[in-house]
């Protein structure tokens, strides 16, 4: 076993990443998890909500905290529009082309973002990218608890949204039962729209968070589709507090294994979760809760 | 019978045109046409016919790959190397297909499952020693027809097309023969099926294995012509998205679909890079309108239009003799 000395900062900076993993997959949780829509443009969304916090920075001197009131709401239109205008009507109420529709649109984003910014990598600097604050034997990057704490603060405002608002309760009336909910005079297509939405303005909330510590190329959503997909899986579908759960998990899992097998194969537990997950407890270590 | 006559047709037609023409741009544009069929197809078999939607062809693809490659590190004629690749990628698709089929995965559950294999896969490829990790392997080059290395496009024109021509057959042979009625009834009705008699799981493990070794040749294939591979390449995302785009645009689960799809796109792909040149990612935006748009407004595939839904529902259950 390795000393404390080494474990120690490498949990504590697994907890930070799966913090914003956690964030990634919130908005997952509803749209995939809560109605089952298979958003594989997921990652793209975030990496577009990503360009949008660094072009905000970069041409307007925006500061990405304060891009949140800009960001958030533009990445919720943009969801509410593409459920509404093509995600929808290209379903044709089939599983199988909400997963074709998003793909393509993910792939359309992606390279739209390369005709737009090339591959070419970038970063934002801030005031406090580089401050570092000593947690015992640790020292952990500041945009990074940040990042933590904003995690804790949107899967709470899930909750709340969830359990609280006249908009969760039709939510999850349209998740149980859709031609029900419709009879009850929910406009489902609305509902629908609105939970994409949703899910996307999390990405937005997520990108402001990630940003400062982070970089964005247009490949960057890829290596969080599969993640947050895991994650979903993994905390159960539908469960946000099983979302942030299984974000600190995987970013642990990730972190414990780059510390013992190298940083790519770190990789390979989260997939091998996600594939055990799914063969083995598809109900997710917490279980669906409907 | 009218399959039989319009593939030979197909066949013959294609083998002709290095006869005709002596030009490399266009033989180079028939061959990679071809090859785009190759993997349409293989994506066919499972996707189409068996209706379980991979989102990791790549899996298969670069198994084959890879396996054509290393053997040849180790002497091995590259011809029989073809069939270790082949084997290889079967197998792959034996294993997958036994754990997420075993464990009743379908839908969105076995596109995701199929994804993260091939990422694992990826990852594995860029920290082992054999596979010369993100450097990648090179292939020498020695060319000879004894060594699958062609001095004219025209030898590997014929070498896809061969391997186009299999594929063709093993469709054709789903459509008609008791083994694709199975594959089709799952597709359509996987307790139905079972009701009466066929077993699911064995029925998808022989058409995940089938359709795996295909793409394992596409993979061989493309080591052959381009005598290099590399983990990104060969497990990344963007082959299995190739093989499924074309597939889904010319239509899933029948004969003549892919083949169509996997031209239509060839030609788009190519125009546009006659129109805006070298952009990077133009092709790949056009790809995915095109793919968002056929889902909208063409959901039965290129190989649909025009035709009565009624006659259409005949050819895809496999129910017209002919």
């Amino acid at each position: 076993m390795l000393d404390f000395g080494i474990l120690f900062p490498a949990v504590l900076n697994g907890l930070t990443t799966g913090a914003v993993y956690a964030l990634v997959a919130l908005g997952l949780t509803l749209i995939y998890g809560v109605l089952h829509i298979i958003n594989f443009a997921h990652g793209a969304a975030l990496m577009l909500a990503l360009y949008a916090v660094y072009l905000l920075k970069e041409k307007l001197g925006i500061d990405p905290y304060l891009a949140l009131v800009a960001v958030v709401p533009g990445m919720f239109a943009l969801g509410y529009l593409l459920q509404r205008v093509v995600i929808n009507r290209a379903s044709h109420g089939k599983d199988e082309n909400i997963l074709l529709v998003t793909l393509g649109l993910a792939i359309v984003m992606e390279n739209l973002a390369l005709l737009a910014f090339k591959s070419d990598t970038r970063t934002i600097e801030t005031a406090y990218t580089l401050t570092t604050v000593a947690i015992g034997p640790a020292m952990i990057a500041l945009p990074k608890l940040i990042a933590f704490g904003g995690a804790l603060v949107v899967s709470a405002l899930m909750l709340l949204l969830m359990a609280r608002t006249d908009l969760g309760r039709a939510i999850r009336a349209v998740a149980k039962e859709k031609h029900g909910a419709r009879l009850m005079g929910i406009d489902v297509d609305h509902v629908y729209a609105m939970s994409f939405g949703i899910g996307l303005a999390c990405l937005g909330a997520a990108a402001c968070f990630l940003m400062p510590a982070y970089y964005v190329n247009p490949q960057v959503g890829g290596g969080f589709v599969l993640v947050a997909f895991t994650i979903v899986v993994l905390g159960g579908m539908g469960s946000f507090a099983g979302a942030l759960v299984g974000g600190l998990l995987v970013g642990v899992v990730e972190s414990l294994g780059g510390l013992y097998f190298g940083e790519s194969l770190g990789q390979v537990g989260i997939f091998a979760i996600f594939i055990a997950v799914l063969l083995f407890r598809p109900q997710g270590l917490f279980g669906a809760r409907t | 019978m009218r399959d039989l006559a319009s593939i030979a047709l197909f066949v013959v037609v294609v083998a002709c045109t290095p006869l005709v023409t002596q030009s490399g741009v266009a033989l180079n544009f028939i061959m990679m046409a071809l090859y785009a069929c190759l993997l349409a197809q293989a994506w066919n078999i499972l996707g189409g016919f068996g209706g379980q939607f991979s989102f990791g062809h790549a899996l298969f693809f670069g198994t084959g790959a890879y396996v054509q490659a290393i053997a040849q590190q180790y002497g091995v004629n590259p011809w029989a190397a073809l069939a270790l690749a082949l084997v290889a990628s079967a197998l792959v698709g034996v294993i997958v297909g036994a754990l997420t089929f075993r464990y009743g995965l379908k839908g969105s559950y076995f596109a995701l499952v199929t994804l993260a294999f091939a990422e694992v896969f990826r990852i594995v490829a860029l920290s082992v020693p054999f596979t010369g990790g993100g450097v990648g392997l090179m292939v020498p080059l020695r060319e000879s027809a004894a060594n699958m290395q062609f001095a004219t496009r025209a030898g590997y024109l014929w070498l896809v097309l061969a391997l186009v021509t299999v594929a063709l057959l093993v469709s054709a042979w789903l459509r008609h023969s008791r083994f694709g009625a199975y594959l089709q009834a799952v597709r359509d009705n996987e307790d139905a099926a079972r009701a009466v008699g066929v077993n699911p799981f064995r029925v998808k493990l022989a058409a995940i294995a089938l359709s795996g070794a295909l793409m394992g040749a596409g993979g061989a294939f493309y080591v052959q012509v381009f005598q290099y591979i590399d983990p990104g390449i060969a497990y990344g995302p963007s082959t299995s998205v190739e093989a499924l785009v074309a597939a889904i645009v010319g239509g899933m689960g029948t004969l003549w679909g892919p083949v169509l799809g996997a031209l239509a796109l060839h030609v788009l792909a190519d125009l546009t890079r006659n129109l805006f040149g070298q952009l990077p990612g133009i092709n790949m935006v056009i790809y995915g309108s095109v793919l968002v748009l056929i889902v909208m407004f063409l959901p039965r595939g290129i190989a649909g239009i025009g035709v009565p839904v009624r006659w259409l529902r005949a050819v895809r259950r496999g129910d017209r003799n002919g």
